[in-house]
């Protein structure tokens, strides 16, 4: 798996939350900055889901494979959804959702880096 | 937006909401991964975190839907979840070797950040601010 992009992500993701943040302080509505940027996290999502994969395919790392794959597909669903469902919400809390699909975009990241053997062991337990 | 919500499901709630979608999901699949792949190294913890899984989603469910008979479902629900999470933390501090492995409410939900801790109450918050 690719560690840069999975930085990459994180990044992307703290970026979008902040910024849905400064939308949820201002009192205003998902707007067309915070969709693109979700959009495009969404495509660097599909992007390492793929390439996750393949990783997956061919390490010989001892790699919980099922965990490991819900984990990509769960991101990928993550700002599509949280975007949905914080549009359709007429106050500033449509934003705080969008806020919480990227905290648990960064959480699977952490929780993926994790189970490739590298990264602090992040959000785990049972 | 200066009238106050009623509605469980919409404004704070809405977070609330997706907050809990959250933790279902991945309690769900975390469990029934474990129950599937190493079910016997830990059946007590594993089925306690699919019973957890399954609280979860009924809570969800009942928050999201925003009927009267849908409150009473999120109440019993989220309640269940504050005994679970303060009985199961308490167990596994007092007796590490009770469990084989952790479940989602062990060490007071450590492993998920301590979210199944501060989710019902913020739950049961919410469900008496919206109160009629």
């Amino acid at each position: 798996m690719s560690l840069t992009l999975s930085y990459v992500v994180i990044g992307l993701s703290l970026l979008v939350a902040g910024y849905a943040l400064v939308l949820l302080v201002r009192d205003r509505l998902v707007d067309n900055p915070l969709f693109y940027g979700s959009a495009v996290l969404a495509l660097v999502l599909v992007g390492q889901l793929v390439g996750g994969c393949v990783a997956l395919a061919q390490t010989s790392r001892d790699v919980e494979g099922i965990t490991f794959v819900g984990y990509l597909l769960t991101a990928v669903l993550a700002p599509p959804v949280s975007i949905v469902w914080g549009v359709a919400d007429k106050s500033r809390w449509g934003t705080g959702v969008v806020v919480i699909g990227m905290v648990t975009v960064v959480a699977l990241q952490l929780r993926l880096l994790a189970l490739w053997g590298v990264g602090p062991g992040g959000l785990g337990g049972g | 937006m200066a009238e106050p919500t009623r509605s469980l499901s919409s404004g704070p709630g809405r977070v609330l909401v997706a907050v809990y979608a959250v933790l279902a999901l991945s309690a769900t699949g975390r469990s029934v991964v474990q129950l599937v792949t190493k079910g016997d190294e830990a059946p007590v913890a594993y089925t306690l975190s699919a019973v957890a899984a399954v609280v979860y989603i009924v809570a969800t469910v009942g928050l999201a839907r925003s009927t009267p008979g849908s409150r009473r479902v999120a109440w019993v629900a989220i309640s269940a979840e504050l005994v679970g999470v303060l009985l199961v933390g308490l167990l596994s501090v007092v007796d590490v070797t009770l469990f084989d492995d952790a479940s989602v409410w062990s060490d007071f939900g450590q492993g998920y950040g301590y979210v199944p801790l501060v989710l019902p109450v913020l739950g049961i918050a919410w469900l008496l601010r919206t109160r009629t």
